[in-house]
């Protein structure tokens, strides 16, 4: 087993470490890292020469996605390099989760190891076109990387970069290709698949790019390199953005199956942990203090680890009106596409604001759960599910806290905002684009 | 396979973008479609009797949005 201990960070970089017990960090570099230095740190970029080599490697390593899904990578690459003619990849960097910045981070002390990963499995997959999506624009830092790239002739195929709109739903995979496409980033109703038909028609693989991070690594080590952290059944490490009961925000890679109170406040400044951001779960204290940071174990309390979001909630805040908070955003952040979320969300975000105040009407929580089940399954993408998982492990983690607002009393003592909200709600669907 | 089952291998299913809510189906079918508080329709996920697929495809056909079809179990 193997503690992984944040080590003191200035909370403005967002930056984090751990101690670099069992090959720890893999991808997160203490200080970003030039081509050069890449290079020589990890040695040249091992193209295998022909499409198809790689996946087998991938198969075996257990690698799964990154960006909250945990899908197995080989089989999109599989399904994508099945296809023939022209294929696309891109690197999905999107981040829309306001709660997220480990791909942010990634992106700016190891850019090039995500631009190995993209070139990797564009070979890997046969595909002659790749694209970059990024929640902030291109930075300065991913600018370098490539420019220092062509000028060394590194990559068989230029990257377009393509910025995401500051929507939640921005990164989801059809929304990214819809983007691509030169629509506004909406999902899509599936299938066909992205994989079978995503860019200009074209089968895509979409990849979160720490996901490509890790497999550029694997290229080079091997899979039981990977697999020597990790559990059998989730390999490897990931990335998380930790946030801990006084607010601070860590980027913490963390082998998976860590124990999670090595990671987060377990003590009595913390009331319940969210696991998986603003569509993962609220775990109650001290009941889920054993768990660990894999969905072998999360299943178990109905979690997932998502793209890492893990946040110790402190004690002195109200748990009630902190998911009311989120879940309004949630409402507003539907896509407006399918009539059950359309309508079902904005009720529930009413209802659990209704429930965060003193003396909710006694029907507030038999509404609540008929509208959670009429929008669950029934949306293009899983923003309605999603968004259910949140408010029912709140109505269940914080049930003593709403019989006490049914009595007219609350028992926070610091009515902060916590979990962070992108600032200004959207105002119009220009936003999408 | 020439024995008759009790259920076709068809589904009835609906794209959530594409339907506006008009209510033409459950009206069509009751047996396998409701509306919701908001009039969008909750189609039974279970396979489609024989008895019943008559109505089912006249349901598809009626849909005005094209929201609605009936799909091979297993398959979109």
């Amino acid at each position: 087993m193997t503690t992984t201990m944040p080590m003191p960070t200035n909370p403005a970089s967002q930056a984090g470490r751990i101690a670099s017990t069992a090959g720890l960090p893999r991808l997160l570099l203490a200080a970003p890292e030039d081509l050069r230095g890449h290079l020589a740190r990890y040695g040249p970029v091992p193209f295998r020469g022909m499409p198809g080599m790689l996946i087998d490697d991938i198969e075996a390593s257990g690698l799964t996605g990154r960006g909250g899904a945990a899908f197995p990578v080989y089989r999109k690459l599989a399904v994508v390099a099945r296809r023939r003619g022209r294929k696309v990849v891109v690197a999905n960097g999107g981040e829309s989760e306001p709660a997220s910045h480990k791909d942010e981070l990634l992106l700016r002390v190891a850019p090039n190891l995500v631009l190995d990963g993209l070139q990797l499995a564009a070979e890997a997959v046969g595909a002659s076109e790749a694209h970059l999506y990024l929640h902030s624009g291109p930075t300065p830092a991913i600018l370098a990387a490539l420019s220092d790239r062509a000028v060394m002739g590194l990559d068989p195929l230029p990257v377009t970069i393509t910025q995401a709109p500051p929507r939640f739903l921005a990164g989801q995979e059809s929304a990214l290709v819809n983007r691509l496409n030169g629509r506004p980033a909406l999902p899509s109703f599936q299938p066909p698949r992205v994989t079978e038909r995503g860019l200009g028609g074209a089968p895509t693989l979409v990849q979160n790019v720490e996901t490509l991070a890790h497999l550029a690594l694997i290229a080079r080590y091997g899979p039981r390199w990977f697999r020597a952290v990790g559990t059998s059944a989730e390999p490897g490490s990931m990335l998380t953005t930790v946030y801990a009961p006084n607010g601070r925000c860590q980027i913490i890679e963390a082998e998976i199956g860590a124990p999670l109170h090595t990671l987060l406040s377990g003590e009595a400044d913390t009331q319940a942990w969210l696991i998986g951001g603003y569509h993962g779960s609220w775990l109650p204290m001290p009941d889920a203090v054993g768990l660990t940071l894999d969905n072998e174990s999360l299943r178990r309390f109905g979690a997932a680890a998502g793209a890492g979001v893990l946040v110790a909630f402190p004690s002195d805040r109200c748990g009630v009106a902190e998911s009311a908070r989120v879940v309004s955003y949630l409402a507003a952040e539907s896509a407006g596409q399918c009539g059950p979320c359309l309508n079902g969300l904005p009720r529930i975000a009413a209802g659990l604001t209704e429930l965060a105040g003193p003396r909710a009407g006694r029907q507030v929580r038999a509404d609540l759960e008929r509208w959670a089940g009429l929008v669950t399954g029934r949306g293009a993408c899983n923003h309605p599910d999603g968004t259910v998982r949140f408010v029912r492990s709140a109505l269940t983690v914080f049930a003593p806290e709403i019989s006490r607002h049914a009595q007219g009393r609350c028992s926070a003592t610091n009515r902060t905002p916590f979990l962070p909200l992108p600032d200004g709600m959207p105002t119009s669907d220009d936003d999408w684009n | 396979m020439a024995q008759t089952t009790q259920a076709t291998d068809q589904v009835l299913r609906v794209n959530p973008i594409n339907c506006t809510g008009h209510g033409v189906c459950a009206e069509l079918l009751p047996e396998l479609i409701s509306v919701d508080e908001w009039g969008y329709p909750i189609v039974d996920p279970r396979p489609v009797p024989p008895a019943l697929e008559r109505d089912a495809r006249r349901a598809v056909a009626a849909c005005p949005a094209l929201a609605l079809k009936l799909a091979r179990r297993g398959i979109g």
